[in-house]
């Protein structure tokens, strides 16, 4: 199905469809080679968890994952993510079920307004994966590329250690 | 049943947050929606000579370019007045597009609407604006020899000059003064999601989706602004991605989406930018303010003097009140404070984060740290010397405060007595450590307009409460949950609130802290009449097992009425309402504000200590522990009342050490974006300890609570300034405190 958009077929300026895989389902979209994954998920596929903070790779509100690696979307070009795999905050519920790292956010009061939350889920389960949730030092390390401006900081890093941990979001209130 | 109100529950719109299904302002699908892009000054002052927009035009997509010659005129622009009043709420009294002078750099001349997003901002791109530039001052360096003495401030509310007794004398007597000149940096909001209207006309009927404090506050300056009827629009705001106040006041994106969809008859969102937020929505206004404090040999305060200079736009005299909780602090007999401001070619100035509390409570703050050291007294023992028992500008008794508790809770954490009181004794390593304190204090302002909300119960015992106010993220939607369950007497699961709309009944907007409590009160009202409606319906009713009983001797739990002595005997409210054929029941509830002439100071005290470590070869300084012990009434919910508290204490941090926007020589913010404005990310937030003294208010609203969005912020920034001098011996008058200067 990529095989029509090998690197070294001309593409664009005009509109050109794209195939993405988003979330394990398939879809073609049509849109300018110019358009950022950010935008194309926004507003060609509706899918709006990922958020718009800055679109300059400053604030990580856009963060998915591409192939199971974070990235900032609003950096990203869309069409260069064709035959890749794609997931967002939408695809991070299993059937409706709360995936832990949701449910740990919830539990632990981890954000306030909520609009990087998505972003920050996205990092904090890939900052599990990736081994970088020994301590809370490398938690806030590895976790500083997505702003909290309600600044919900200490609450994040204790949902990451529920999951870490296994606790399983069943702590009480926070102080 | 327990009580709901202060149990930590869950957000009741964290489900939608985590999973990203929250649509917010710029996320609502619209079939034809279109796509506004506004193109803004590059100069600070002057004139649009020629706006070219040949090529925008016959760009592709593009539906139109309307700017000062082409956009439709409207109505009038409201009065500047705070959104608290629940009328129109202008951030300035100025409307861009109207003729070709630009005031600031940054202000809006043009706005292209496309097919696509991408294709507006291409076209954006391609309008060419060609400038007449004249002289321009955006600081208070520039000019400072302009400044005039302000005759009122803040909306016309707060006089430019509050004297009382001879500040000038007294000061001449005083024993001991400390005079100290400082400086803050002006600060932009920055909330993550950037403002943003989707707006959709069907017929002369208007939906606004616009991130806002105050849907009613967008309503009703829409409508003025576009001369059209305000029963005639509809604000929706399901979700704000935070604000901080750059939405507390309503700007002109939410009119121009309006125009431009009115123009290209189509829906059409308007997103600012992150760098369009710098000049779009205010900002907390670069400031000067010298402090001179007059106290005796044992501590006592005798004079304050407390002058302040800023620069404002050219429209609105506006500074933050720095002042006001500085003057309201301690007992000081003789006192002179006094606003300066400076014609500038910036925005109007708006509400921040603690607006004047935090910049003029670090000032307070650290001189009194100060006077402590000069005088060789420990800094909370001077504050207990000049505790306020009444209101120092007013003289009358506060409504509440538990200001002592809050001192002594505080220091028995930090373990405050164990302190060295000398600077610059202890050292980790290379880190340098220190202790310091501020007090704490944010007004609790009424609302200007009654307040409402409408109670329902439906046959089968499930009950929404509706009141228009939003949850910018203070989690006042899940509070307000709680305090309509119990006012009805239903099990939380049973309750809804419906809210974020102007359709329901109004509120002023959530702003100054003030949210909770006025919507609470109003929530609370209408959930009891409601009760005490079908509890009157009860014991009237012949088929009632309380028929006949004394209503004021039945209570209401988990949604049945009983008698208070005999809870055997009782029924349901659902068994009332379908033996009555009555599907649902309602109640609307108002509550008529105290006036702001309360012979009662009303203000949320607390008490902030911060442990620092400085780095003096790096010039590095790393919160290592923030504690906050405060006195906010009533908490409607202890988890999300201690995460705004939290929050507010990292943006005290965050005040004293990271955020500041430049004006660069071309008179543009020069950091206009979020990779050199600075905030805190994760690893610069220490974990913070934050407690609460619950005190009981009558005074203030029904349920007693003064408020935690905003008192958490006041006084860090002189704990931290404070504790850096602790550890080594240096005290820092300007914000933000950086590396250059710790050095």
């Amino acid at each position: 199905m990529v095989a029509s958009h090998l690197p070294d077929a001309v593409q664009g300026p005009g509109r050109v469809d794209v195939v993405l895989n988003v979330n394990g389902a398939t879809h073609v979209v049509r849109i300018e080679p110019r358009v950022s994954l950010l935008d194309c998920l926004r507003d060609h596929m509706n899918l709006t968890g990922a958020k718009k903070g800055c679109n300059q790779g400053a604030c990580g509100a856009c963060t998915v994952w591409v192939d199971k690696r974070r990235v900032v979307a609003c950096l990203t070009l869309a069409i260069a993510c064709e035959g890749r795999e794609i997931t967002t905050i939408e695809g991070m519920a299993d059937n409706g079920s709360l995936h832990p790292m949701q449910k740990a956010f919830l539990t632990e009061d981890a954000f306030q307004c909520g609009y990087c939350t998505p972003g920050q889920i996205m990092s904090a389960v890939a900052l599990l994966a990736e081994g970088h949730a020994g301590s809370d030092a490398e938690i806030g390390e590895w976790m500083s590329g997505n702003i909290c401006r309600c600044a919900a900081y200490p609450n994040i890093r204790t949902a990451i250690r529920d999951v870490r941990d296994g606790v399983g979001g069943v702590r009480g209130a926070t102080g | 049943m327990t009580a709901a109100i202060g149990q930590p529950l869950d957000r009741v719109d964290g489900h939608a947050k985590v999973t990203g299904a929250g649509r917010y302002s710029a996320e609502i699908a619209l079939p034809g929606l279109a796509h506004a892009v506004l193109v803004t000054s590059r100069i600070p002052s002057g004139r649009v000579e020629l706006i070219d927009t040949y090529d925008a035009e016959r760009a592709e997509g593009v539906l139109a370019v309307l700017h000062h010659l082409n956009l439709p005129k409207g109505g009038s622009v409201p009065p500047l007045l705070p959104s608290l009043f629940g009328a129109a709420a202008s951030g300035q009294t100025f409307f861009p597009m109207q003729d070709e002078v630009i005031h600031y750099a940054g202000q809006h001349l043009a706005m292209v609407v496309a097919e696509t997003l991408d294709q507006a901002e291409h076209a954006a791109r391609l309008v060419r604006v060609t400038y007449q530039e004249t002289a321009s001052i955006t600081t208070v360096e520039q000019g400072r020899d302009r400044a005039y003495e302000a005759e009122k401030i803040f909306a016309g509310f707060i006089p430019g000059r509050i004297a009382r007794g001879d500040a000038a004398a007294a000061l001449d007597r005083a024993q001991v003064t400390v005079e100290n000149t400082y400086y803050c940096a002006a600060n932009h909001h920055n909330p993550i999601e950037c403002s943003a209207t989707t707006a959709v006309w069907e017929g002369d009927r208007l939906t606004l989706y616009d991130a806002t404090q105050g849907p009613n506050a967008t309503l009703h300056t829409v409508a003025e602004l576009l001369n059209v009827m305000p029963s005639h629009i509809r604000v929706v705001t399901d979700y704000v991605g935070g604000s901080f106040g750059c939405k507390a006041m309503i700007w002109d994106h939410p009119a121009l989406a309006a125009l431009a969809a009115r123009a290209v008859h189509r829906p059409v969102r308007l997103a600012l930018s992150r760098e369009q937020m710098f000049s779009s929505v205010g900002h907390r206004e670069e400031q000067e303010q010298r402090l001179t404090l007059g106290a005796d040999r044992d501590g006592r305060l005798t004079a304050i003097r407390h002058h302040k200079l800023s620069p404002t736009s050219h429209f609105d005299d506006w500074a933050e009140p720095s002042l006001g909780v500085a003057s309201q602090m301690y007992a000081c007999p003789d006192y002179e404070g006094v606003y300066r401001l400076i014609k500038a070619n910036t925005m109007t100035p708006t509400f921040t984060r603690c607006p004047g509390e935090a910049s003029g409570m670090f000032v307070m703050e650290t001189s009194m740290d100060e006077l402590a050291e000069k005088l060789d007294l420990d800094p909370l023992e001077l504050r207990l010397r000049n505790y306020a028992e009444t209101d120092p500008g007013s003289g009358n008794p506060w409504s509440s405060k538990g200001l002592r508790d809050c001192y002594r809770r505080g220091a028995e954490l930090a373990r405050w007595s164990e302190r060295d009181p000398r600077p610059g004794t202890q050292r980790d390593g290379n880190w340098l450590l220190g202790w310091g304190m501020a007090s704490s204090g944010y007004p609790v302002t009424p609302p200007g307009n009654p307040q409402r909300a409408r109670a329902r119960i439906f046959a089968d015992g499930s009950a929404v409460v509706q009141s228009s106010f939003s949850d910018i993220g203070t989690g006042s939607a899940t509070a307000m949950t709680q305090v309509a369950a119990d006012g009805l007497g239903v099990p939380l699961e049973r309750m809804r609130v419906q809210y974020g709309d102007s359709d329901l009944p109004n509120t002023a907007a959530a702003v100054g802290s003030a949210g909770a409590g006025m919507v609470s009160a109003a929530v609370h009202i209408a959930a009891t009449a409601l009760r005490d409606q079908l509890i009157a319906q009860a014991v009237a009713d012949e088929h009632s097992p309380l028929h006949g009983a004394d209503p004021r001797q039945v209570v209401v739990s988990d949604g049945r009425m009983a008698l208070r002595d005999r809870p055997g005997t009782g029924e349901t409210y659902a068994e009332l309402l379908q033996r009555s054929f009555m599907p649902d029941a309602e109640a609307l509830g108002t509550w008529n504000p105290p006036g702001m002439d309360t012979p009662y100071g009303t203000m949320t005290f607390g008490a902030q200590f911060a442990q620092v470590a400085v780095d003096p070869d790096l010039g590095l300084c790393r919160v290592r522990q923030l504690i906050g012990v405060f006195d906010p009434g009533r908490v409607l919910n202890r988890k999300t009342a201690h995460s705004q508290l939290m929050g507010g204490m990292l943006w005290g941090m965050s005040h004293a050490l990271l955020e500041g926007t430049i004006m660069g020589p071309d008179g543009r913010w020069a950091n206009a974006s979020l990779g050199e404005y600075l905030v805190p990310v994760n690893a610069d937030a220490p974990d913070v300890v934050i407690e609460t003294i619950e005190t009981t208010d009558t005074v203030v609203n029904p349920l007693g609570v003064k408020g935690v969005g905003e008192v958490g912020m006041v006084g860090t920034a002189a704990a931290i300034a404070n504790a850096i001098w602790h550890a080594t011996g240096r005290r820092h008058h300007r914000l933000p405190i950086t590396i250059e200067s710790l050095l």
